[in-house]
């Protein structure tokens, strides 16, 4: 009985990520296949203004706090060991690499993967889903690829403006109102601060966009029936953007630690 | 009827080969069985009605004929060619065939009526936005809601969304037009409007329909045919006329709206 019950809910389980990924070639498939098409480039707009422009204002406050924040938990234990000319370094490689696009991504998973989860999960519970199909559309080039490629694209994008936000609101608490040199500051900074993290950020980012695009998708496109379907579709996508974020997270953070002491060896900050 | 005899009676009254056939068509959705080795065929230029007790499995039928659902064993035809193995791409030329009204509308809530009406047009051909026009002007002026081009689905009340999804329905000029419970949820005026819709389209566009409802004013009102969907099998084909007199007691139980003593006893 018990390894029945086990068994079938591993074979559930297979058959649930064969689906996702299923999911995912024939996004990726239309995706290419699409891209000469006027009309297609004509969907993503209004997803592109939704996703990007209305995710602006909150995007903004979490940069710019998390940067003032991080400037004002370093600075005393930075100023006591003789390095708070160096707190711009601390503060700008904790955003570019972790915090920038790790609570860019949350917030956008907040803002928008609901969203998307939900207006997917009404579409498709209000038989709006099965309407595109009858006529002989598919729901995937329609529906899926233009949201999905917006928070592909606008990711990135959103943690460089989360970056950007938070280095300034950082720099000018220490220089501001730490009485930090602005001279050092920026000199540290702009020598630890390299291409190679900036780098790191970015695919994060665009990983992150990626997660958030295809799994809102997703649990919208196959959400259960009714209010509740579409509510604890909503609940599980989030969570599961939230959990794989900061997995995905761990995981390039070590890749792109090992190989750049492989390439460049040991970078101190100090 | 058994469906042998229901079969041999569609083939004689036949005016040649049918435009959607369904052949032992059966589909379980976990442990429910709904369509238990279901054969029908629907004759060409014909008003066909599907009735049957809610949760029987009329709707699966129409998901059946344009491939929104596929069936566990069986196969489904449209002009003779099998579309449960046709691909994808060879799909879409047939789907642009059927008119598929859905019980809800499924109009686009982001859309105005007009975008909604234009969308089969606009993804299909390549016509200018004039033409697209002037076609959304007309198929709304054949539903009665010419002048609301510009309004959002919120803002209709429910029988204008459903007029507005039969526009929708047959901006491509369809042959075959389904209908899933057209009336539901109307009041009776709103419904005989559909009813009159649904003749006014058969006779004007000389359209196929297929009609799943269980209102019987309007199997009364539209039907050339009747079927009864019971339990996975057709139970009963004929006319609107032989279903009035039908003695089989599941199809006079629910011709005269009765409910029996084994669902009485669940009260």
């Amino acid at each position: 009985m018990i390894i029945t019950s086990i068994g079938r809910k591993t074979l559930g389980s297979v058959e649930a990520f064969g689906r996702f990924w299923s999911f995912g070639l024939r996004t990726m498939r239309w995706m290419f296949t699409g891209l000469f098409r006027w009309r297609n480039w004509q969907l993503l707009m209004p997803q592109l203004y939704e996703v990007g422009n209305r995710s602006l204002p909150v995007i903004a406050i979490t940069g710019t706090f998390v940067g003032m924040v991080l400037a004002v938990q370093a600075y005393d234990q930075l100023n006591a060991a003789g390095f708070a000319n160096r707190m711009g370094v601390l503060l700008n490689l904790t955003l570019v690499q972790e915090l920038g696009p790790v609570l860019a991504a949350v917030m956008l998973a907040g803002r928008v993967g609901g969203a998307l989860t939900a207006e997917l999960g009404t579409m498709n519970v209000t038989e709006q889903i099965d309407a595109l199909r009858a006529m002989g559309s598919d729901p995937i080039r329609h529906l899926v690829v233009p949201r999905f490629l917006a928070c592909l694209i606008l990711c990135p994008i959103l943690t460089l403006f989360a970056d950007f936000c938070g280095s300034m609101a950082g720099s000018w608490i220490a220089v501001s109102l730490k009485d930090i040199p602005y001279e050092p500051y920026s000199y540290y900074t702009m020598d630890a601060v390299t291409k190679w993290d900036l780098g790191v950020g970015f695919i994060k980012s665009v990983v992150f966009g990626w997660v958030i695009g295809m799994v809102a998708c997703y649990k919208g496109f196959t959400c259960r029936a009714g209010a509740e379907g579409v509510g604890r579709a909503c609940t599980e996508a989030f969570v599961a953007i939230f959990i794989t974020i900061l997995i995905v997270d761990f995981f390039i953070s070590s890749f792109s630690a090992g190989l750049y002491k492989v390439l460049y060896g040991f970078k101190s900050l100090v | 009827m058994s469906q042998k005899s229901a079969q041999q009676k569609k083939t004689a009254n036949g005016n040649g080969a049918p435009i959607v056939e369904l052949r032992n068509v059966s589909k379980r959705f976990g442990r429910l069985h709904v369509l238990r080795g279901v054969n029908i065929s629907f004759e060409r230029g014909k008003t066909t009605v599907i009735i049957g007790a809610s949760g029987a499995g009329k709707s699966v039928i129409l998901k059946h004929i344009v491939r929104l659902l596929m069936p566990d064993d069986g196969e489904v035809l449209c002009n003779g060619q099998r579309i449960d193995t046709m691909s994808d791409r060879d799909l879409v030329s047939i789907r642009m065939r059927f008119g598929f009204l859905f019980q809800m509308g499924a109009l686009f809530d982001s859309l105005t009526v007009a975008e909604n009406v234009a969308f089969p047009i606009v993804e299909h051909t390549r016509r200018s936005r004039s033409d697209i026009a002037k076609t959304v002007a007309q198929k709304l002026a054949m539903v009665g809601l010419d002048g609301l081009q510009g309004k959002k689905p919120a803002q209709l009340s429910g029988g204008q969304r459903k007029r507005v999804a039969l526009a929708r329905a047959i901006s491509l000029e369809p042959e075959i037009i389904l209908y899933d419970e057209p009336t539901t949820g109307l009041d009776p005026i709103r419904s005989d409007i559909i009813n009159e819709l649904i003749i006014k389209l058969q006779r004007e566009l000389n359209v196929t329909s297929i009609v799943v409802t269980h209102d019987m004013a309007s199997v009364r009102r539209v039907g050339d045919r009747v079927v009864m969907l019971h339990e996975g099998h057709f139970v009963f084909d004929g006319t609107p006329a032989e279903m009035e007199s039908c003695s089989t007691p599941t199809v006079r139980q629910f011709v005269e709206g009765r409910a029996g003593g084994e669902q009485l006893a669940g009260i």
